[in-house]
């Protein structure tokens, strides 16, 4: 269950030695914007220790490597790939071809180093105008596209618009991303809310996301965490209502029914499996039918 | 044999951080020492940056740690960072 | 006819009160790190060619360092506190005094003086406000520190008590906390301390994400723990993840409608908003932190100044802290017996003191402990504290970043808290995680004076501290 991916800086021993334990679901070690380029191959080797020492059993490790217009991506990859992080995140993917261009270089470097292939797992940040138009190719490209994720900040420049805190200016790139997304099978992921101070901003900007459809939401303040975690988790009441929609369900199958309804609403597939997906959410989370 | 060519440094003073230096020499290892937990860990921080000059092959060089309680993970990648940057023309 | 207390000079009342050599003196530490009393006083009787005093202070801070001389003089030869931070520590640790330091906690303290066990002969007390016949606060004054609960049993239960002031007002001053009757000599100086060491002019949560994290669960623990139920009382020390932890904690006692009766603890504007907001129905205060609480000690009615010895007086016929149902508090390590050290640090050297800890430790229902399972290289759980402040026993649930520990005596909380889903584990387990990132560090060594004894609230020596090699 990845609900929540905390933004940890590379080059920072003292956020990214606790990356297991500041309550996020996944944590993303960052290589690119928050690593100055003088600092990359430290922040690099710093980053690739500290995934082969440290214990990461409660995270999701994630490694947003650079960008393959830069000199850096290969290197980022050759280091970081023999800890087996669970996804490298590919910024400022804009086009399908990039995702095979890294994706080929991983499988040679998986095989090189006796891993099985699709081992790490693939997340494209799509953070440009093309990238977004181009998001279902994207999602497609490979079958190691877990995710999508959406970059907001990047984006905004790259549409010469303002990063606003209500993000009417991304709602088209929200939805876009999520239609994608869904469409190619894939996990999608929403931009952090920038405001580390804002407490209540947080959750009607992470609440809106959940309405769109994201998946999660991405962060770059342990504060958010909770907040995230608490608005992309289901309900008590929801969790409550899957189960009644499965044993409805059993109880027709059970009584030979074809249609059957609850609440005066028809149970119909869609509805079943939204509630399957609930249930096994809810199971992730160790929260227990007995617990309701 | 790797060689150190230039002086070079690597790490933050910041807490959990620590500043590693080389510098070129031509006669042998000369480790300089300064950390907030050298009573507890010195022996293990001396022998961990040891070890990181062996396996890169570096035989000549002065290095310095100034450690404000990095893990060894931490204080690895630093030293390695700062034989890399000293290789360097 | 008037009484005459007002005299010209600190050497006068010193004269008048007539200190002789081997007698005890005592200072309060409202003034903080801020404090210029204790120097000015102990400078003055250096000055005057005393000897072999007994100093029994309630905390020595940094700022008091030119007392090293009067120890390395004579003046002072026997030292009593409750708290001693880094600087004078060091000293002491080196070996400086013959005799030990002898430390004990908050309500220790004030229990031996007003027992008879530690007499006081003439007690100083520093004073924001004063009128000419005694009657003092620190309520109000240029430096104000708000409670004045560590003077009340000085000024008291002293043979002499010399109030000094650097704010004089007209008698009867309005709103005294210690009545005349008990003060023997008003002195008037410049300054009794520094503002802005006495008091901050805001009090910050932590911003440390890890710290964050612990105070979160620690709100966790007292939500599931069965105690947070209308009447519930609560103390929190104002450093570190332990404020953090009462802000999560309010926010659970106002979503789940508690009212709980008081809080205490170093009081700061987190804890005056947790009364305002209708979590308490009062404060008890012994120490303000900061201008928002003095603010609140002054206008508000539900919030009340105690005394050490109200606060925790291990022989009063009760006490508040016997009251508690649940306390956070810090630790500079903690062992897998749960025995908690604030008193030393890593290297063996004085940094601390009880304080309340044990206090509160032992009057809670369950007390808890934050701390992160490392701090830089150095691992908090160890086999065996460097010096034990605060026994085991009293502990009953240790906070980390990478899960909580209950003490095995506490089956019943166990159970509660591992149904509720809170990341339990064994404090062993924890140790060996901490360990795993670190490495085992080396043991420290040290030399074989004693140099401090811990004095526990049953007047045994739970512990001693050695010199430094």
């Amino acid at each position: 269950m990845r609900r929540s991916m905390l933004f940890l800086p590379g080059n920072a021993p003292k956020m990214i030695i606790n990356g297991n334990y500041l309550g996020s679901d996944a944590v993303i070690f960052d290589l690119e914007d928050a690593v100055a380029p003088d600092q990359k191959d430290a922040a690099r080797l710093l980053v690739r220790n500290v995934l082969q020492d440290i214990e990461f059993d409660r995270v999701e490790t994630i490694v947003r490597i650079n960008s393959i217009d830069t000199p850096y991506w290969m290197a980022d990859i050759n280091a970081i790939l023999p800890q087996k992080p669970d996804i490298i995140m590919l910024p400022k993917t804009s086009c399908a071809a990039d995702v095979q261009t890294v994706d080929a270089y991983l499988s040679q470097e998986e095989a090189k180093l006796g891993m099985q292939n699709n081992t790490v797992l693939l997340m494209p940040l799509i953070e440009t105008a093309l990238g977004v138009e181009n998001a279902f190719q994207i999602a497609s490209a490979s079958d190691r596209v877990t995710a999508l994720f959406l970059g907001a900040e990047d984006l905004t420049a790259d549409l010469r618009c303002k990063r606003t805190k209500e993000g009417r200016e991304i709602d088209y790139a929200r939805s876009r991303m999520v239609v994608a997304a869904r469409a190619a099978g894939v996990e999608v992921y929403d931009t952090p809310f920038t405001d580390v101070n804002d407490d209540e901003g947080i959750v009607t900007d992470a609440a809106y996301a959940k309405s769109l459809g994201f998946t999660g939401k991405a962060s770059i303040s342990p504060r958010h965490i909770e907040a995230i975690n608490t608005v992309f988790s289901p309900t008590k009441a929801e969790i409550a209502y899957a189960y009644e929609v499965l044993e409805a369900i059993a109880l027709a199958k059970e009584q030979g029914k074809g249609a059957i309804a609850l609440r005066g609403k028809m149970i119909d597939a869609p509805i079943v499996n939204r509630a399957k997906q609930t249930i096994a959410a809810a199971e992730a989370l160790g929260i227990r039918k007995e617990d309701l | 044999m790797a060689e150190i060519i230039k002086m070079a440094t690597a790490g933050t003073d910041e807490k959990s951080d620590v500043v590693v230096t080389v510098e070129p020499c031509e006669n042998g290892l000369q480790l300089q020492i300064k950390s907030v937990v050298m009573n507890q860990f010195g022996p293990a921080i001396e022998a961990s940056v040891r070890k990181v000059l062996e396996d890169l092959g570096v035989k000549n060089a002065i290095v310095t740690v100034a450690d404000r309680g990095a893990l060894d993970c931490v204080l690895r990648a630093r030293v390695e960072t700062a034989i890399l940057r000293g290789m360097e023309g | 006819m008037r009484d005459k207390k007002l005299v010209a000079s600190i050497r006068d009342a010193i004269i008048s009160a007539g200190l002789k050599d081997g007698m005890t003196i005592s200072f309060h530490h409202h003034m903080r790190n801020g404090d210029y009393v204790l120097n000015m006083v102990m400078d003055e009787i250096a000055a005057m060619g005393f000897k072999d005093l007994t100093l029994n202070a309630t905390a020595l801070f940094d700022i008091h360092m030119p007392l090293i001389d009067h120890i390395k003089n004579g003046v002072v030869t026997t030292l009593m506190t409750n708290y001693m931070s880094a600087g004078l520590g060091k000293q002491i640790c080196a070996g400086v005094m013959e005799n030990p330091v002898q430390f004990r906690t908050h309500g220790t303290r004030p229990d031996d003086i007003i027992h008879g066990r530690t007499p006081i002969d003439i007690a100083f007390v520093a004073a924001p406000q004063s009128d000419d016949m005694g009657n003092c606060t620190g309520k109000y004054g240029k430096s104000a520190c708000g409670s004045f609960g560590y003077a009340i049993v000085d000024a008291q239960y002293a043979k002499k008590t010399v109030v000094i002031t650097d704010e004089l007002v007209e008698y009867p001053m309005v709103g005294f906390t210690v009545p005349e009757v008990y003060v023997d000599y008003v002195v008037v100086v410049d300054a009794i301390g520094d503002p802005n060491g006495i008091v901050s002019g805001t009090t910050r949560i932590t911003r440390d994400p890890v710290g964050l994290v612990m105070a979160q669960t620690a709100a966790k623990v007292v939500e599931h723990s069965g105690l947070l139920v209308d009447g519930f009382s609560f103390q929190t020390g104002a450093g570190g993840a332990t404020l953090a932890g009462a802000k999560y904690l309010k926010d659970i006692m106002l979503a789940k409608g508690i009212k709980g009766s008081y809080v205490m603890g170093g009081i700061t504007k987190y804890l005056v908003e947790m009364l305002q907001a209708g979590c308490f129905k009062t404060i008890l205060d012994g120490q303000t932190f900061d201008l928002d609480s003095i603010d609140s000690l002054r206008n508000d009615p539900r919030h009340q100044e105690v005394s050490l010895y109200h606060y925790a007086g291990p022989n009063a016929p009760s006490c508040i802290v016997n009251s508690l149902d649940t306390i956070f508090a810090g630790a500079t390590e903690v062992d897998v017996d749960f025995n908690v050290n604030v008193h030393t640090d890593s290297n063996g050297i004085i940094m601390g003191g009880s304080g309340g800890h044990s206090d509160i430790c032992a009057g809670a229902k369950m007390a808890v402990i934050i701390t992160p399972m490392f701090r830089n290289r150095l691992p908090m759980i160890r086999d065996r504290v460097t010096t034990i402040t605060t026994p085991g026993k009293d502990i009953d649930v240790l906070v980390t970043q990478g899960g909580v520990a209950v003490n095995p005596k506490n089956v019943e909380l166990k159970a509660r808290l591992q149904a509720a889903g809170l990341p339990i584990v064994d404090i062993h387990e924890l140790q060996a995680k901490a360990e795993r990132m670190t490495g085992k560090p080396q043991p420290i060594r040290h030399g074989d004076k004693v140099v401090a004894e811990v004095i526990y609230r049953d007047g045994s020596i739970i512990d001693r501290i050695y010199n430094t090699l």
